[in-house]
């Protein structure tokens, strides 16, 4: 294979899974849209964010990370779809920023907006950042009303901006495809499986424990609607493949359901996660079991980094557009230069060791689950 | 004014807003990370409990700041793509990386062992929490590196090339864009300022508590460490600042003349300490610029060229061009970025019209391989972005703000220098109680650091205009193509966001402030 080619998979797959590592995290937001729902006293809704709050920071840097591994990877793509979708990404952000200060704020002595209002910034982040960005991974698969001319910058005089967006909702009119929804509300009730997982691992509280597995069935059952919903829409859904030759875009009927055929190992991945999060699902919705999120967790790692494999590779346009084919972006038109994957991807060997210490820092913090005492001992709780 | 138009100026006060808010909370856990370090070290080799209790209250602190400063820092990460579309495809290829390997290598180290700071006091070892506390300091500074690193590549682009196939530039050495002395040197003195706006913080903050008679132990060790951190880093802010004068003068001449108000270029030209501004249309040449101005002859040129004689060019001569100094006019540089833009236009006709001759001549052209190809990009290509502007003085941005900020910046980092080594004096005297006043002036001067800071961005920032990418790409054309309804709207949410949250901040920090560390076991 082509040096540049294989880069170009390779920085496929990093960012499948920088983006299957953020859903995974998510759990963080999914945790936080139960808040009320879990938590009916005080000192539970306390417990819920501090075992959260010890870990929201990773989330949030995945997303900032997801964010600028793609802007350096495929920056055609961060040139389009940001400054196209403008008001979802723009929605998306501030549902984010409300999160940031959420934790640290919300029992500070004197911090003008009242335990509530912070607690209520927890909660939109918690519903609307997990359906935002499924909707917006939806657009992967579903595509979206984009143009783009290189060449338009020569322009002198008239308009010179490379990507267009074609109507005037940039990026709102994505709601409007019943399959982003599926995919947007599949992922909100994911994360709030997980965060309830979580929250069995974590907290030490009779209530809360027994709280969240009766929840997290209650979360299932959408979750595998809509989801299975998505796939089976994907599976018989039309894609554009490219040449890899020419570089020239076509229509190619029941694209994904081809992929999943003629990449088998991915397709294997995916299997393997549906199983794994099932497996989850039975073991903390029927046993209350504290290992539910290693399962559920590590199968959702695996079926979305399956899922956006089969949106980029094996010649697929990832962002397919709706007003020009042609413009549609793939991971051969849309990516860097060889020098820069190259350097990138020498850095990317870093990551098992930012896991690796990422892994030991955790484990250091949460050897034992968390109870009311510690919080109400810890100076720093938030 | 088309609407284009105002997208641009909204998205450019939108970025400057997230910006200026973004460095309200920054600069300080910058340093103050670094402080706390430095005061766990102490624990950690003497078992002083008053170490610890002392460390966890500034850590305290640092934290309030350091969510807010991780939420702005998302905005602007994404406000590349979002609001500078252009932008991000047509230089995508070098900025993308910096910000990619920031968050890989900082951001995580960061986050991770934030978390062990504030809640592993009591589970992890001693060893493990102080690594933890030295780490996360780190991985902010990183963080400020990777990021200080682009944003030096945007006024000095070099180690990269210009690909016409893909439409961009694209980059060839990733050792040239690391090591560029503008790069070096930015994050030299930008991240030296903020352990200068920390020292500066600690400092009035240990002052009120003097003032007050209360936690005298913590506030005499605190300032005793933060004086000695201040003085060492705002002598290297200072030096740094000195050499960025230098570099100015070579990559950004237009920054230095509008820094200094230098209208005509002069020989053995000096630096005004202080000036009154004419309105700009008086503002014709040296003389007709100033209503007054006090200056020291002969320092401009030697900070610039480290020569008393050397020739400093002004906005006139860059302008207008000065053969004798061998300065291109603007008019000059406009024509040849005009003749590289319209040769990508004939590019595209002949590619519509399928002219495999045109085609190849214009690919030749580009082809920097080539003697001819090398010499089209560095005669013509090199002054892309000037083929986008419609006159001359296009190529002047804002004097008055540029000219006044720089003295609010060096006065004040003056004036830190001082505080520094005054609050050393008497804390190695002991006898900082003894000068009220000096105490309260401390107190002032905490603000007094956050405007330094900002000021030292308005000018590197507004000085670089109308650049968005120094001579290849103008603000004007790097922007989204979204409405400018839309980004009105987007540009007020964040104020009144980011506002509400800046108070929150505010009132959180001055109760923190007030109700002191932890009381003594």
């Amino acid at each position: 294979m082509d040096t540049m080619i294989f880069l170009q998979h390779y920085w496929w797959f990093i960012i499948s899974l920088l983006g299957a590592l953020l859903v995974f995290l998510l759990f963080v937001q999914g945790g936080q849209g139960l808040l009320y729902t879990i938590g009916r006293t005080p000192d539970q809704r306390n417990m819920i964010v501090n075992t959260l709050g010890r870990k929201w920071e990773f989330t949030f840097t995945t997303l900032v990370t997801f964010g600028g591994a793609f802007f350096a990877s495929f920056p055609l793509f961060y040139s389009t779809s940001f400054g196209g979708a403008f008001y979802v990404w723009m929605l998306i952000l501030f549902v984010f920023v409300i999160q940031a200060v959420a934790y640290e704020y919300r029992r500070k002595p004197d911090n003008l907006l009242g335990e509530k209002t912070f607690d209520l910034f927890l909660m939109i982040n918690g519903v609307a950042g997990a359906l935002l960005l499924g909707v917006a991974v939806g657009t992967l698969f579903t595509g979206a009303n984009f143009t783009v001319d290189r060449l338009n910058i020569s322009d002198l005089g008239g308009d010179t901006t490379i990507s267009q967006w074609s109507n005037r909702w940039h990026g709102l009119e994505a709601l409007l495809d019943y399959r982003n929804i599926a995919l947007g509300l599949a992922v909100l009730f994911l994360s709030r499986l997980l965060g309830l997982h979580y929250f069995l691992n974590t907290i030490d509280d009779a209530e809360i424990r027994e709280r969240s597995r009766k929840r997290s069935l209650c979360a299932a059952v959408p979750f595998l609607v809509f989801f299975l919903t998505f796939l089976v829409s994907l599976m018989f859904a039309a894609g554009y493949a490219y040449d890899p030759a020419t570089g020239a875009i076509a229509v190619e009927p029941y694209k994904y359901l081809h992929n999943m055929l003629e990449m088998p190992v991915v397709t294997t991945v995916m299997l393997i996660g549906i199983v794994m999060v099932i497996c989850g699902i039975v073991a903390g919705g029927l046993k209350g079991s504290r290992k539910a999120i290693w399962m559920s967790g590590s199968g959702t790692v695996l079926t979305v980094l399956a899922l956006l494999l089969t949106a980029g590779w094996n010649r697929t346009c990832y962002y397919p557009s709706l007003s020009d084919m042609q413009s549609s972006l793939n991971i051969a038109n849309s990516s860097s230069s060889r020098f820069t994957l190259t350097a990138m991807s020498i850095v990317s060997l870093l990551i098992p060791f930012v896991i690796a210490y990422i892994w030991y820092a955790w484990r250091a913090l949460t050897r034992t689950p968390l109870t009311s005492d510690e919080i109400k001992k810890d100076e720093h709780a938030y | 004014m088309n609407d284009f138009m105002q997208t641009v100026d909204w998205s450019r006060a939108q970025f400057a807003l997230t910006a200026i808010y973004h460095w309200l909370f920054v600069p300080l856990t910058l340093g103050l990370g670094f402080i706390c370090a430095i005061m766990e070290t102490v624990y950690y080799r003497t078992g002083d409990e008053f170490w610890k209790r002392t460390t966890k209250f500034w850590l305290r602190l640092f934290g309030i700041n350091f969510a807010i400063g991780i939420a702005t820092g998302l905005i602007l990460e994404f406000e590349f793509g979002t609001n500078w579309s252009n932008y991000s495809h047509f230089v995508g290829d070098i900025f993308g990386a910096p910000l990619a390997i920031e968050g890989i290598m900082a951001f995580f180290l960061e986050a991770t062992f934030v978390a062990v700071v504030f809640f592993g006091w009591n589970k992890v070892s001693k060893g493990f929490h102080l690594a933890s506390t030295w780490l996360t300091a780190i991985g902010a500074n990183l963080s400020a590196l990777w990021i200080l690193v682009a944003n030096a590549w945007m006024q000095y682009p070099v180690g990269c090339t210009f690909n016409l196939e893909t439409v961009r530039n694209e980059m060839t050495s990733f050792w040239d864009v690391l090591f560029s002395p503008v790069a070096v040197n930015k994050f030299t003195h930008t991240v030296t300022s903020s352990f200068v706006l920390a020292a500066v913080f600690v400092i009035g903050v240990s002052a009120w508590y003097l003032l007050k008679g209360r936690e005298e132990k913590m506030a005499k060790k605190s300032i005793a460490i933060a004086s000695v951190f201040g003085l060492i880093f705002s002598l290297v802010t200072a030096f740094s600042g000195d050499r960025s004068g230098a570099i100015i003068a070579e990559v950004q001449p237009m920054k230095l003349a509008a820094m200094e108000g230098l209208y005509d270029g002069e020989e053995g030209a000096g630096l005004t300490v202080i000036g009154i501004l004419r309105p700009e249309s008086e503002r014709s040449s040296n003389d007709a610029a100033f209503y007054f101005k006090l200056g020291i002859p002969k320092l401009l040129s030697i900070m610039s060229y480290r020569d008393a004689e050397a020739y400093v060019a002004g906005i006139n001569d860059l302008v207008n061009g000065n053969p004798a100094y061998g300065i291109m006019s603007a008019e000059e540089k406009i024509e040849r970025g005009r003749k590289a833009v319209e040769e990508l236009a004939r590019y595209r006709d002949a590619k519509r019209n399928g002219d495999q001759a045109a085609i190849d001549e214009i690919t030749a052209e580009f082809d920097p391989s080539t003697p001819e190809g090398e010499e089209f990009l560095r005669e013509y290509f090199a002054y892309f972005g000037y083929g986008y502007l419609d006159s001359p003085s296009d190529i002047v941005p804002d004097v008055p703000l540029t000219f006044y900020m720089f003295r609010i910046m060096v006065g004040l980092g003056a004036f830190f220098i001082l505080l520094f080594a005054v609050f050393l004096w008497l804390s190695y005297k002991d006898r900082l109680e003894r000068y009220r006043w000096i105490l309260w002036i401390a107190i002032f001067s905490v603000p007094l650091a956050y405007l330094a800071g900002q000021a030292g961005w308005c000018i590197a920032e507004v000085g670089r205009q109308p650049w968005v990418i120094q001579d290849l790409m103008p603000t004007s054309i790097a922007a989204s193509r979204i409405g400018s309804g839309a980004v009105i709207t987007t540009f007020f949410l964040f104020l009144a966001l980011f506002s509400i949250l800046l108070a929150a901040e505010l009132r959180i920090m001055f109760k923190q402030i007030a109700l002191g560390p932890d009381k003594e076991k």
